[in-house]
């Protein structure tokens, strides 16, 4: 196995696009490492992208952020500006394993690994989050929902990697929230999961929602009929009810022996209903 | 395969080694260095017994390759102790009984170290989800918090 740690985008997209066979790309490494460990990836090259300096930043761009492949969720937390803005996608990011994991963990791994239960990802769909991919024929932007094709496939292509994610500006009152739901209350991966991200007019009506589930399907993914179902509303008791209805409707989960389906249906609407009342208070509702 | 030569430093000391690329920095402490204080527990992150800092910030050394190291600051528990003078953590470990086994113990000092630097007054809550990465089979964990909330009023006192 070869070692590749570019200092530049550029070096590394050619670096991928010219490696002949396996090549993995190397953020936070919590989820590769592992998978090398254990043999499910034996890759010929594994290309670190830690020491190109544009990726491991937090910047603020047209009122939003852009946050590197490379940002570590501790990072993340510590990063003020963007906690006031999406403390729902931080809180999710939170999540993702302990101390020493969030030391390393990004949230553009965390989607690329693609698991329908990883934390950050609902969070990031309900934010309007937009990956930004890079590969030899530039760059391109993809809506994060979009990303994920199945457990462990996304839409990259063998050349590509992701570079940033994109968190828009955040509209004024505005708020978003993210709820897991495990059997214990730390170090697990989520059984359900929920996101909602949402915007309210000056008398407090709910203008515009993004609804986002894990878990519960192939994918994390994005439900606008659950959004449908609190816009236009005061956010009050019957539009929490249709919200709820909406996830519960959406949610087309497996059994294991994390959940059962009946499980994991009725919970994606209970969270539903406690994320969006946080996104609310969060809003100034 | 061909070897990475890596220059870094480790408990303040210049240190070069020379690792496979898919050598864990946990295996070049432990086989190429010699530094057998950090422990591996499951390999994957989950159990902390690893525990070290890569430029200031605890990190499972099992999720970190050798190569990653190069031009970094590495912390581990041998550089805990300053000669004989034994870290108040590690003091009021002893004082309280917070191992039994042992095989936790540095990545759990690791850890709390990091905890102290970041927050030198947290509350107990704080503290059980900042070790909440750090497996122990043995004590139940009570004792651990309670060295540790002891030790930080100690170090808060003596600051």
């Amino acid at each position: 196995m070869r070692y590749l740690a570019p200092t530049t985008l550029e070096d590394a997209v050619h670096m991928l696009a010219e490696d002949p066979g396996d090549c993995r790309v190397l953020a936070g490494g919590t989820d590769l490492l592992v998978r090398l460990r254990s043999g499910h990836a034996e890759p010929d090259s594994i290309l670190d992208i830690k020491r190109i300096n544009a990726l491991r930043e937090i910047t603020g761009e047209e009122g939003g952020w852009r946050i590197g492949a490379a940002v570590s969720g501790a990072e993340m937390r510590e990063h003020e500006g963007l906690c006031a803005d999406w403390p729902g996608v931080v809180e999710a990011a939170s999540l993702i394993g302990s101390t020493q994991i969030q030391g390393r963990c990004t949230i553009a791994g965390n989607l690329c690994n693609a698991s329908p239960a990883a934390d950050s990802v609902p969070a990031m769909v309900a934010a309007g989050a937009v990956a930004r991919i890079a590969g030899p024929n530039g760059t391109r932007d993809v809506a994060v929902e979009d990303v994920p094709q199945g457990p462990g496939k996304t839409c990259l292509e063998k050349d590509e990697f992701v570079a940033s994610i994109f968190l828009p500006a955040r509209p004024e009152k505005s708020g978003d929230a993210y709820l897991r739901f495990i059997p214990r209350t730390e170090m697990d991966i989520a059984v359900v999961g929920c996101a909602v991200s949402l915007t309210l007019s000056d008398d407090g009506t709910c203008t515009a929602a993004r609804v986002s589930l894990g878990a519960v399907a192939p994918t994390v993914i994005l439900v606008p009929e659950a959004a449908a179902a609190l816009e236009g509303t005061k956010v009050d008791d019957g539009a929490l009810e249709a919200l709820a209805n909406a996830c519960t409707k959406a949610a087309n989960p497996i059994a294991d022996k994390r959940g059962t389906v009946e499980f994991r249906t009725h919970v994606a609407g209970v969270l539903a209903r406690r994320a969006a009342n946080i996104a609310l208070t969060r809003a100034g509702g | 395969m061909s070897k990475i030569h890596v220059t870094t430093k480790i408990n303040g000391d210049p240190v070069e080694y020379l690792c496979e690329p898919d050598e864990t920095l946990l295996d070049v402490l432990r086989d190429k260095l010699g530094m057998t204080g950090s422990k591996e527990g499951c390999g994957t992150g989950d159990c902390g017994a690893c525990s070290v800092t890569v430029n200031g910030r605890l990190v499972c050394s099992c999720l970190v390759l050798g190569a990653e190291a190069e031009g970094t600051e590495i912390g581990t528990i041998e550089g805990m102790a300053q000669g004989e003078a034994l870290h108040p953590l590690q003091q009021k470990f002893i004082e309280h009984a917070a191992l039994q086994c042992g095989i936790c113990t540095p990545g759990i000092l690791v850890a709390a170290k990091s905890l102290l630097e970041n927050n030198p007054d947290p509350t107990e809550e704080e503290t059980r989800y900042w070790l909440a990465g750090n497996l122990c089979r043995c004590t139940g964990y009570d004792k651990i918090i309670r060295a540790v909330l002891d030790a930080a009023a100690d170090m808060r006192e003596a600051s």
